[in-house]
């Protein structure tokens, strides 16, 4: 005889398989997986120590920032600026340290300029209340712009006496993993937290989910706000100074356009533009399946200049499958 | 002893005279039903209650001791609470996550305080209970019913143990068999002793569950009378202003 306590349990048992492939997640994890799977056949390069050394790096720059944009989409907001604030850190980080400033000091001051960026972003938005699109918007021409200011547009290359510990900190590995790769675990084991069990997460989500009902019901939601678009600019200056050490040089156009491939990550690992969704650990796995993705592309001699068609249809289909399920449910 | 009392309350927006010395008083456990036609200055009313602006002139009494809002916080800090038309609920959210919004549990685990949800998830069953609702603590709200939606945002008035509720047309977009579910809420807090201020468009609904009724006309409180001595159609005409005062 079955009793109500079976059904439930039951019930509940189907609840973890069906909550794991309910989850876009899971999807967007099992097509990189595949992807990863196919080009290991398809071609004798992917599965190279050497290549899967430098997809794990080079996606470990856009995970970090998506991290960051995950925060910025969830609470229904985006951030356009983060490209131009790589490039402004990486400027800041260069300028000093040829000038022959220590390491720690140029990226604590670096750190300090992204933040920057990111507070008058946040001010514009949540106190002047301008929508985050143009805001950041203009923040992208107006942070590039400085950086080229900052550096009178010359490649810079040569970082002081601490310029073996910059490319050591950037473009070395430990473990056999390449260091920025240590910064997104941290960032997305810490995110990973902060967002579920933190008050300032579960305002991220409440601010994203209903604005007007945080509002009423106390959360102060300006401050919440800049807090929110600092950190986005945090982790793009993160992934700034990690850049200048991997690259060993800083030019005025590092970072141009990442935003594209960071909000492509981030809604792929289901942050839903809408506001009020969206996770740490989708953001990192959105991020792997792009840059798997466009390793392929160049492994497979496509011609690069495809790139941008690639990211830019991924955005469009993401979005319109977060459509499809929305009027699902 | 009254539990609200307000004397002479008076509020204009430049020129526009919103309210014109409005006198009135709830008991505890009082349902009193807030009519009038749109413009009537009802929700100029309740927002001088809840604290979002302070009235012209006037005063507001609580348990009989004047007190004096600059901000909704103070309201709350008095024991009124708001749910609003909208039910101010975030869908992406637990009912529990709702309920607790804005005054989260917490927890310490080493030196970070996270949130304590166990503890959350707990109490709003009992609320939950208490209204003998059946939502569950853990559901998201966008899964709910217009009635577990109502449960949701009256429980998250019962958290603070208000003295006074305001309710701001809690039944004008639901089904009429969630009617009677919000009316059963409405109840139920008055057992508790809690006043209910209901301001709403729909008469049946306020002759159901008021003990008292007030209209108001163009800013001017025209009537302040027990429901069982009135009926629909006088309020009817009081609003429309056929009937001039009662």
């Amino acid at each position: 005889m079955t009793t109500i306590d079976d059904v439930i349990s039951r019930s509940e048992h189907r609840n973890i398989v069906s909550r794991i492939t309910g989850l876009p997640v899971f999807w967007v994890f099992l097509a990189a997986v595949l992807a990863c799977l196919s080009l290991t056949l398809l071609t004798d390069t992917f599965a190279t120590s050497r290549n899967l050394f430098n997809v794990t790096r080079n996606f470990a720059f856009v995970a970090i920032i998506a991290i960051g944009m995950t925060a910025v989409i969830a609470s229904g907001g985006i951030d356009l600026s983060v490209g131009s604030t790589v490039v402004l850190t990486a400027m800041v980080i260069s300028v000093l340290m040829s000038g022959g400033m220590s390491f720690a000091l140029a990226a604590a001051l670096a750190l300090g300029a992204a933040l920057a960026v990111g507070f008058v972003n946040g001010i514009l938005i949540a106190y002047v209340g301008m929508p985050p699109f143009v805001v950041t918007l203009g923040m992208l021409s107006a942070a590039r712009s400085l950086a080229m200011v900052l550096s009178n547009n010359k490649m810079i290359w040569e970082f002081g006496p601490d310029h073996q510990l910059l490319l050591w900190i950037g473009g070395g590995s430990s473990f056999g993993l390449p260091h920025p790769v240590f910064a997104l675990l941290a960032l997305g084991i810490v995110m990973s937290l902060v967002f579920r069990w933190t008050r300032w997460g579960q305002y991220v989500f409440a601010i994203g989910g209903n604005e007007q009902a945080a509002t009423l019901t106390g959360i102060p939601v300006k401050r919440q706000k800049v807090t929110i678009y600092m950190f986005s600019a945090f982790t793009a200056g993160i992934v700034g100074i990690l850049m200048t050490g991997w690259l060993g040089s800083v030019t005025t156009n590092l970072g141009q356009s990442m935003e594209l491939a960071v909000i492509a990550a981030a809604v792929i690992g289901g942050a839903n533009l809408a506001g009020g969704e969206g996770t740490a650990l989708g953001a990192v796995v959105g991020a792997l399946l792009i840059e798997v993705i466009r390793n392929s592309l160049i492994l497979l001699g496509i011609s690069t200049f495809w790139q941008g068609m690639f990211i830019g249809t991924f955005i469009i289909v993401a979005v319109a499958f977060d459509r499809l399920r929305s009027r699902r449910t | 002893m009254s539990r609200l009392k307000l004397s002479g309350i008076a509020k204009h927006f430049g020129a526009i005279q919103a309210l014109q010395g409005v006198s009135l008083e709830v008991a505890p456990g009082e349902v009193l039903g807030l009519m009038g036609d749109n413009g009537a200055g009802k929700s100029t009313l309740v927002k001088i209650i809840a604290g979002n602006f302070p009235p012209s002139s006037g005063t507001i009494r609580i348990d009989d001791k004047p007190v004096h809002f600059h901000r909704p916080v103070d309201a709350q800090d008095e024991g009124i609470e708001v749910v609003y038309q909208d039910l101010a609920l975030c869908d992406n959210l637990t009912a529990a996550s709702n309920v607790f919004l804005g005054r989260e549990a917490m927890r310490r685990v080493g030196p970070v305080r996270i949130i304590d949800y166990p503890a959350m998830n707990r109490r709003a069953g009992e609320l939950f209970r208490q209204l003998k609702s059946e939502t569950r603590p853990r559901d998201l709200v966008r899964k709910m019913s217009g009635g577990q939606r109502q449960a949701v945002a009256i429980a998250r008035t019962l958290l603070a143990e208000p003295k006074i509720v305001l309710m701001d047309e809690p039944t004008a977009a639901i089904s009429v068999r969630q009617v009677a579910e919000v009316l059963d809420l409405i109840r139920r807090l008055r057992d508790r002793g809690i006043s209910v201020i209901l301001i709403s468009h729909r008469m049946p609904d306020v002759f159901a569950v008021a003990d008292r009724i007030a209209v108001l006309r163009r800013g001017d409180l025209v009537a302040n009378k027990r429901t069982d001595a009135s009926s629909p159609e006088e309020v009817t005409g009081l609003i429309t202003g056929a009937i001039e005062l009662a």
